[in-house]
């Protein structure tokens, strides 16, 4: 028994990698793909590295340089109170991937999570969960986020929360179509024959052949949770003052007119990031071989 | 006709249904006595037992589900918390508001991205292609502050052409009103005509791709009608589904837009509300956006029929 199964687990090992390697090639050659990537790269270099990135403390106040233009001491000029914009990008970085990726974690988590329990279960708790995720899917992005801020208050956990539910119905939607269309697949039922429990089967069996095209939706939704999130700051329902963020920065450069490097800079980081995450997203897409998202 | 209206709302009711229900959630998620957030601190122990015997929270949740949107229904909002204003008199100044921003911003994307889509469609990598595919893909990533701050920075304080924030009611002074909602709607519309644009230059492609466009052409059909009457009404069918499943983002612009250009309206209730822990104002202007959104759905799917000679009614 055990000698006629490790030529088929082999088998199966080297088409599974292979299918790695040939996504991977793709991805390589997917010029927009890897342009986000390298994007993607370099501002998760700036959030890992900022303390030694940075020129300058970026809560460090400087009265002898309020509003300054960009120089030599200063490449992206100062702020209101003398703080160094450069530095305050950099460190917003850290603070923006963060919040995006712990969102996108959890959302993916709980509706990863209703959409496997929906598509495999079925029935009435299908119909229950699926009603309540459609029932989240008709209101706006922003505004559902608002509503739940409106609910837990106002501070950086809950705009975190605010930005998980507001991605859950889309992963659980995802995930539930897919799992249905495994579900009644040959090695679900050989699982099932074997007398594996459905836990077992969601997790080990399922999960597997669901997880490329989470993976893809999860990066394609990463420009739209990045600009939610800097919405949110730019109200000031993000992070508190101390802490920079871009959109918080975009807020306040909207009192000081007159100095233009105030709103170009953090603007233009949001922008390229957003851009970023989407043409990545969509590389990945092409390199995985998944119809998902638009 | 009627029957396809019928089975339009018929499916969107359960939709409206859950969503209302979701709002009217908000009490009950609230952390602690929902009466603090209606009424206050201040509020007396009579009063707080008079708001929960009319707000029924002693009966079961469906049953205060019913009264809630009874409520509603009748246009009794509640009061806000710091102003004691009826919050029907609030949403009555603020929808116009937000309702013109995002009418105007669907105006621009159909003035503008149509057309604009069109002749790239015409001319195949052309620069007119080229500059389209650019702006849908910058148009997209595009925050909208960030767009409006930008708009504000040229168009108001550099070359002094638009006033950069403030609103006058449209009634009021509709030369003004429009001169003041100009820069918004463009912030809200960037996107949405960056979209229009590429949507309209596919469909066209493939519409023109067609064996009915090659027979039309054979006979002899100006270029014009061909483009107009044959191409573009069958072409423009996507376009509507990708501007109604884009009224979810348009509205997240607007709100963040009224925030930028100071206009009162439905978002900068909703951002005022959280700021000031006023729930009620909250909660009636989110339900006003969601029931809106869902109403242009349905107008969506049914415009299709205007549209779709081949769709039977």
């Amino acid at each position: 028994m055990s000698q006629s199964l490790a030529p088929a687990l082999a088998i199966r090992e080297t088409r599974s990698e292979s299918r790695f390697v040939t996504a991977a090639r793709r991805l390589l050659h997917h010029r927009a793909g890897m342009c986000g990537l390298t994007v993607i790269l370099v501002i998760v270099i700036c959030a890992a590295f900022a303390p030694w990135l940075a020129p300058y403390d970026p809560a460090e106040i400087d009265y002898d340089a309020m509003i300054a233009p960009p120089s030599w001491l200063h490449p992206l000029g100062t702020d209101e109170i003398g703080r160094d914009i450069l530095s305050r990008v950099i460190f917003g970085a850290r603070v923006s991937l963060q919040i995006v990726f712990v969102a996108i974690v959890l959302s993916l988590l709980v509706g990863g999570a209703i959409g496997l329990a929906s598509g495999y279960v079925g029935g009435r708790t299908d119909n229950v969960l699926m009603r309540l995720m459609d029932g989240l899917l008709a209101f706006p992005l922003l505004v559902l986020a608002l509503g739940v801020i409106a609910v837990l208050g106002p501070d950086l956990i809950n705009a975190i929360i605010a930005l998980a539910v507001v991605n859950v119905p889309g992963f659980a939607r995802l995930v539930r179509g897919q799992v249905l269309s495994v579900r009644e697949r040959d090695f679900v039922q050989a699982a099932r024959a074997t007398g594996a429990g459905h836990l077992r089967i969601m997790v080990v069996h399922v999960w597997p052949s669901v997880a490329g095209n989470v993976i893809v939706y999860a990066s394609l939704r990463a420009s739209a949770v990045l600009i939610t999130e800097s919405s949110l700051a730019f109200l000031g329902l993000g992070a508190t003052p101390p802490t920079p963020t871009w959109g918080q920065m975009l807020a306040t450069a909207m009192e000081y007119w007159s100095a233009w490097w105030m709103s170009i800079f953090p603007g233009l980081a949001i922008f390229f990031a957003a851009l970023a995450f989407n043409f990545f997203g969509d590389g990945l897409r092409d390199a995985l071989d998944v119809r998902i998202g638009e | 006709m009627i029957r396809h209206v019928a089975r339009r709302v018929v499916y969107l009711l359960p939709i409206a249904v859950m969503t209302s229900f979701l709002v009217f959630s908000m009490l009950l998620l609230l952390p602690g006595d929902p009466t603090f957030a209606l009424l206050g601190e201040t509020a007396t122990l009579q009063e707080r037992a008079a708001l929960r015997t009319k707000l029924g929270f002693d009966q079961a949740i469906p049953v205060q589900y019913a009264r809630w949107v009874g409520h509603m229904a009748t246009g009794d909002f509640g009061r806000s918390l710091r102003t004691q204003e009826p919050v029907a008199d609030m949403l009555a100044a603020r929808v116009p508001v937000t309702l013109e921003l995002t009418v105007l911003a669907v105006l621009l994307a159909v003035v503008i991205g149509v057309p604009g889509g069109i002749i790239a469609s015409l001319k195949r990598n052309g620069w007119a292609d080229l500059f389209v595919s650019f702006f849908a893909m910058g148009g997209m990533a595009l925050p909208y502050f960030w767009a409006g701050i930008l708009l504000i920075r040229l168009f108001a304080l550099k070359l002094d052409w638009l006033p950069p924030s403030g609103f006058v009611p449209l009634a009021q002074d509709p030369v003004a009103n429009l001169k003041l909602m100009i820069l918004p709607s463009v912030t809200v519309g960037i996107s949405l005509v960056a979209l229009v644009m590429r949507q309209t230059r596919t469909s066209m492609l493939e519409v023109l791709s067609q064996d009915y466009i090659r027979t039309a052409r054979a006979k002899g059909v100006s270029r014009t009608r061909l483009l107009v009457r044959h191409a573009l009404q069958n072409a423009l069918i996507p376009v509507v589904t990708v501007i109604g499943l884009q009224m979810g983002t348009l509205v997240s612009g607007a709100v963040v837009t009224e925030t930028i250009f100071s206009l009162p309206g439905l978002g900068r209730m909703v951002v005022e509300g959280i700021f000031t822990r006023d729930l009620a104002p909250v909660q009636a202007a989110i339900l006003v956006i969601v029931i809106g959104v869902i109403l242009v759905n349905l107008l969506t799917d049914l415009s299709y029929a205007a549209l779709d000679r081949r769709i039977k009614l």
